[in-house]
This record gives C-alpha cells, structure tokens and sequence, in this order.
C-alpha cells in the first residue's frame, strides 16, 4: 500500500532495526496505524517499545527502515513534523519550581496553533492547581501536566510512552478519561504500555512486540478470541502428589489448551461449565486433592503468555 | 467573562512569544532559588566587605618615646621633639622611665647628658625602636641648628586605586563573570538534561537557538545587576575608583560573560550527571582561582608559566577591570585582553555548539 495516497497511514513503519551493541532493540519492526485510531504497543519491558515510539518520534534514528508519520518523514519535513506532533516521554521531569500554568504557556508558545492554556488546564482537571509548582503536585497530577503539555500544540498523532505507569489505580483511571477524550477529537493516538487492562480498554488496536518484533496484531477483543477460548483455570495440588499429564488434561471437555508454570496448570477452555466437572471428577478418579483453583476471563495477557510462554509482566 | 475566552486572550503577545517564555522561565527559576541569589549578590559583598576591613589602610603608627625629666634642658629637649608630628612624648621620671622602655610602652627613653649632649637608649634588635632612634635623632639636631645638604622632596603615595581592597574588587568582580557564566549555564542545562527535560523540550517545536539565547539573556540581565551592586557596594563603602569610561568597563564585563558563557557551555555540551559536570566546572575554575590573579597579583608566579597565566580568561578579564577601573585605561590600551576574550569565546562557542548533547 502506497503511504502517499489518500487513505495513507497516520503512522507507517516498516523494517525497522535498532541496535545497541549486541542487543537488537528493534529487530524488523512493521506497523501502520490509521488515522483516528488509538494503537497500542504491548509488551514486556525491554521489549523494544520505547526504542520503537522514540525512533517514531524523532528523537532516535533507527539502524534502518522507513518510518513515515503524516505522511512526512523525518529527515524532509522535521519542522512540520515537530509541530502536529505531541509526545509524551516515559520520564521527564518538569520543571519543579514553575507553576503549572506557567509550565504549560511555555510549551504553548513553541507552537504556531493550538488550543489555549486555560482550556488544556481545565481538560486535564488541574484548575484549582492552576499556580501551585510542580513539586507540590503528586505523581498523578504531575502526569496530567505532562499529557497537558502533549496536547497543548492540539497535535493530529499523539505518543504516549506508559503513560500510566507507577500511578495509583484512581490517578490511572482519570488519564484513562482523559486519553478516551482525546480519542473523541479524532486524533491520531499511539501509546505503549505493559499493562494489558490499559490496552484492553483504551486501544482500538494492539501489536504486542516481543525482542523487538510485532508477534501478534489485532483488536483486543480478536487477539483474546484468537485463543480459541475464553476462559483460564488455573489449579494446583498440595505437595508430594502425582502430576498429571498433559495429555490427559487436553481430553478433557472444552480445553484447549494446557499449560504448566512451576507447578501450576493452566487451562484454556471454551466453557468453564463443562470443563471444571471433568477437571474435578478426573481428580477424584486417580485421588488427588487440589491446594489452589482459580478462573478468569482470558485477557491480553494470556495470549501474551500463549505466545510466549513468559508472564508480561515479572512480578 | 467565560474561562475560554480568557484562555483566548492570554495566547497573544508576549504569552505566545516562545523567547520570552523561555527566559522568564530563567528567571523564575533563579528567583525562586534563594540560595542562588545570596552566591551571586551577598557573597562578592560580603567577601569584599570582609577583606576591605581586614586589609584597610591605617594611618601610620605614632613612635612614642619617653623624655627622662632630670632638669631644665629635658623640657626644651621635649619641646623640640614634640615638634615631629610622628612622635609621641612623655617626659618621665628616670625609674619610670626604664620601666616603659623594659615593657615596650616606648621604644626609646631620650635624656639630655651632662655636657650638652643627648644620650639614647633603645634596643637595638628591635625595628620599631631603630625607626624611633633615627626619628629622635633628626629632630634633635635639626633643633641644634642642622641643615639639609641636599635639597629633597617628597609625595606621599597612600591614594585611592593602589590600596588592597581597590585591587581585590575588580578581581572579585572577575570571579562573579566566571561563576556566573559557567555555573549560570553549566548546572542547570545538565540538570535539565539529567531529568529528560531537555529531550522534552527538543521534542517540541523548540528553537535550539531560542534555547541557548534564554540563557545568554538572562545571565546578561542578572550579569549587570551582579556588578552593579559589587561595583556600586565596593565605591560607596571602601570609594574603590573607577576611573576609565563606563562603556570601557561594560565591554569588557560582556565580553568577558560571553566568554565565559562559551565555556559554561562547552563544560555542560555532553555530561548527563551534576557529578560529573561539577567535577568539569571546578577543574576548570580552580586553576584560574589561584592564577588569574584575584586576591593576589599574577605576577607573583615565575616568569616561564606568564605567557600560559595570561592566555587564561580570567587573567584577561582581571586584568582589564583593573586596567579600566584604576588606571584609567581606554578601549585602545585593553585590545590585547579583549582578544584573549574574543579567542575563548569563539572557540568555545563552536565547540559547545558541535558536540552538543541535545537528547
């Protein structure tokens, strides 16, 4: 597909590499993101996302491959560029002594056009702070500064590298609002993050990138039905017992799939209605007493760990 | 009035000028680091405050002498000597007399002797009471009628512009251009650095060279306010002279930051921690503390290392403040500080610019 043409990509990348001594940070990346989509990059850190979004960004060059944004590029049209972007840094550190009105006029006056100050402050809820200094604020509302001054410049591609991360779960669910916001304008949002629940619930599309490479791409709710099931049981037997094969374990009624961590099992199945008599009459059939059972709803996670067969996160 | 349309109306002017932004941010920043204020206005005063009294000009010690009061020829001996205005004269009993000189309360006891002379006693191994001898000596016989061979004369030499203190100020001044400049812009671009901001800012529309002009501005302005209050402080306190043209002194003040600058710059073009540009700074500005002649002259250092000594800045910059400050030097006699100046400046400068770390 042609990225000048009428439909063109917000963001176009293709065969990106990156290297850092013998780590390949980047290792034949492709993406493309519509216009008005909000697209996530998924992955576990070190992945190679930050790497990613800040080569996308400008402020890294890649190894090789093309990345073109708006349909712009880099080295033709960085002026432009700078100017309909907004970016957000994983850690910056504003300026603690400014207050966050000053510190927002200040980005506002590098752009040509954009929204005014007061109407960023009040959309990122930080009216009453309005003259207090950054360093009195909180890791939450220093964030909202951040994002405040991402969307100063009203940008048509947004970037936003974890933008949620080390905030409490309130401070995280009032930028998730203030993301879905965004979105509503019809702009253009790429954000990474290594939260699942983050990209399940803001994305419209997620790539989730491994060693510096997309291993999956779709719609959440696609990557999740690509399972082939919709539910995860979890179980394990207390000490000094038999285990049980996986064989044995995959003939059960609606599993799809088994797999072992440490000594836990996991299943994938279709219906948990049907799959956890089976599981419980096959142990009381060869006499085993379960130490632990859970369910869950499959999330992004587990096709992170169906890939992969590492956690996303390690924890 | 609505929210938006305040919001509407601050986004013209200076508000959306993205120069002014960046420099009132310097500003705000110096201001609201009250510890920065004191380093560059209180501690020069201070500092010139306290050497101004510890290495003030007093007049010069009376000599006391005792006169032994044993008859009629004592007073008139006393008389005479009270006529040297360097001398102080007590006319003492013969046993007090001996007490004072024994404890040092006069450095020499003077009584007339019985055929018509004048006899001393002094200790000889002491400076002070050789000066007194000689002092007696000359105010006794020119009492006695001597006369000058030789025709003298004499200037006294104890004016403003050759004490320490008039010395010490333009070199204090000196080393405030030097500080300034280099820990003005060397801390807190890698500070900036350190904490991703300046990869933020970079990310933006930013001009790079709006940026570096911020802080050259700003540390003109506060430059300016810097010398005034050590220059206006040190000639209302101590009347340390400034005798060549206003102008001349500016010059050689801007210059002279802007030289600075260029290093203050080169120093912060690459580090990523305050460590390590602190290690920079002080590697840098130590050597020119103890060379560049602030507190004491340059010339006190061998010959050999004079040429090295005065390519150094801070030399150059020293140098010319005393040169325009107490001599009197016009723009014409400073040419070869200036350029000294001009030479790191542009270096510098072009160093800074192309090895300069902006991610």
């Amino acid at each position: 597909m042609s990225p000048s043409n009428q439909s063109a990509p917000a963001l176009f990348v293709r065969q990106l590499h990156k290297h850092y001594g013998d780590v390949r940070a980047v290792d034949g990346l492709d993406l493309s993101v519509a216009p008005g989509e909000c697209f996530g990059l998924l992955g576990p850190n070190g992945a190679g996302k930050t790497t990613t979004i800040e080569i996308c960004e400008g402020l890294l060059s890649a190894d090789s491959g093309d990345v073109e944004l708006l349909g712009l590029r880099w080295d033709r049209n960085e002026k432009e560029l700078r100017q309909r972007l907004g970016i957000q840094l994983q850690e910056t550190e504003l300026a603690a002594k400014l207050t966050v009105e000053e510190t927002v006029r200040l980005f506002r006056s590098f752009y040509s056009r954009g929204r005014s100050v007061q109407d960023v402050i009040r959309l990122v809820q930080l009216e009453e702070k309005r003259t207090a200094r950054l360093g009195k604020l909180s890791g939450g509302q220093r964030q909202r500064v951040a994002l405040a001054c991402a969307i100063v410049g009203d940008p048509d591609l947004l970037f936003l590298d974890e933008p949620t991360t080390g905030l409490d779960p309130q401070s995280r669910r009032q930028l998730w609002d203030l993301i879905t916001d965004f979105k509503a304008r019809g702009r253009t949002l790429m954000l990474t993050t290594h939260y699942m629940d983050e990209a399940q619930i803001l994305c419209d599309r997620v790539a989730i990138v491994d060693h510096g490479k997309v291993i999956a791409l779709g719609t959440p709710r696609d990557l999740i039905g690509s399972l082939g099931a919709e539910h995860v049981v979890d179980f394990a037997f207390g000490e000094g017992q038999d285990a049980l094969d996986d064989q044995t374990l995959r003939g059960l009624e609606g599993v799809r799939a088994v797999r072992r961590v440490a000594d836990r099992y996991e299943l994938q199945v279709g219906a948990l209605h049907r799959t956890i008599p089976a599981l419980l009459s096959l142990l009381a059939h060869r006499n085993l007493a379960l130490s632990h059972l859970t369910t869950h709803s499959a999330t992004l996670e587990d096709v992170f760990v169906s890939l992969t067969g590492r956690q996303l996160r390690d924890e | 009035m609505s929210e938006s349309r305040i919001g509407a109306e601050t986004e013209r002017g200076l508000d959306a000028n993205s120069l002014w932004q960046l420099i009132a941010v310097r500003f705000r920043e110096y201001m609201r680091e009250p510890e920065a204020l004191f380093w560059s206005f209180g501690f020069p005063i201070l500092l010139a405050i306290g050497l101004g009294i510890a290495f003030r000009s007093k007049p010069a010690d009376l000599v006391h002498v005792a006169v032994v009061n044993n008859g009629p020829r004592s007073a008139s001996l006393a008389e005479a000597l009270r006529r040297d205005k360097g001398l102080s004269i007590e006319e003492l009993a013969p046993d007090s007399a001996a007490v004072a000189l024994r404890t040092g309360r006069v450095a020499l006891v003077v009584q007339p002797d019985g055929d018509g002379g004048v006899r001393y006693e002094f200790d000889d191994t002491r400076p002070d009471a050789r000066i007194a001898r000689l002092m007696v000596n000359d105010a006794v016989q020119r009492g006695a009628g001597r006369a000058d061979l030789l025709p003298i004369t004499e200037q006294q030499v104890r004016e403003r512009g050759s004490r320490y203190i008039d010395f010490v100020v333009p070199g204090l001044l000196g080393m405030t251009i030097m500080g300034g400049g280099i820990w003005g812009l060397g801390f807190s671009i890698v500070d900036q650095r350190r904490k991703n901001l300046l990869k933020r800012l970079v990310a933006t529309p930013m001009s790079r060279a709006e940026y570096l002009a911020s802080y050259v501005i700003s540390r003109f302005v506060l430059l300016f306010v810097e010398a005034g209050v050590l220059l206006g402080a040190s000639a209302l306190l101590f009347g340390v002279p400034m005798r060549g043209s206003l102008i001349a002194i500016a010059l050689i003040v801007v210059v002279s930051a802007l030289s600075f600058g260029g290093i203050g710059l080169l120093i912060a073009s690459r580090s990523k921690t305050i460590e390590g540009v602190s290690g920079l700074m002080n590697l840098t500005m130590l050597p020119m503390w103890v060379l560049s002649g602030v507190f004491f002259s340059s010339e006190n250092f061998p010959a050999r290392i004079q040429p090295l000594i005065k390519a150094l800045p801070l030399t150059a910059t020293n140098d010319a403040l005393r040169a325009a400050m107490l001599r009197g030097v016009d723009l014409r006699g400073l040419w070869p500080q200036l350029a000294v100046l001009t030479a790191w400046m542009v270096v510098s400068f072009a160093i800074a610019l192309k090895i300069f770390r902006w991610r």
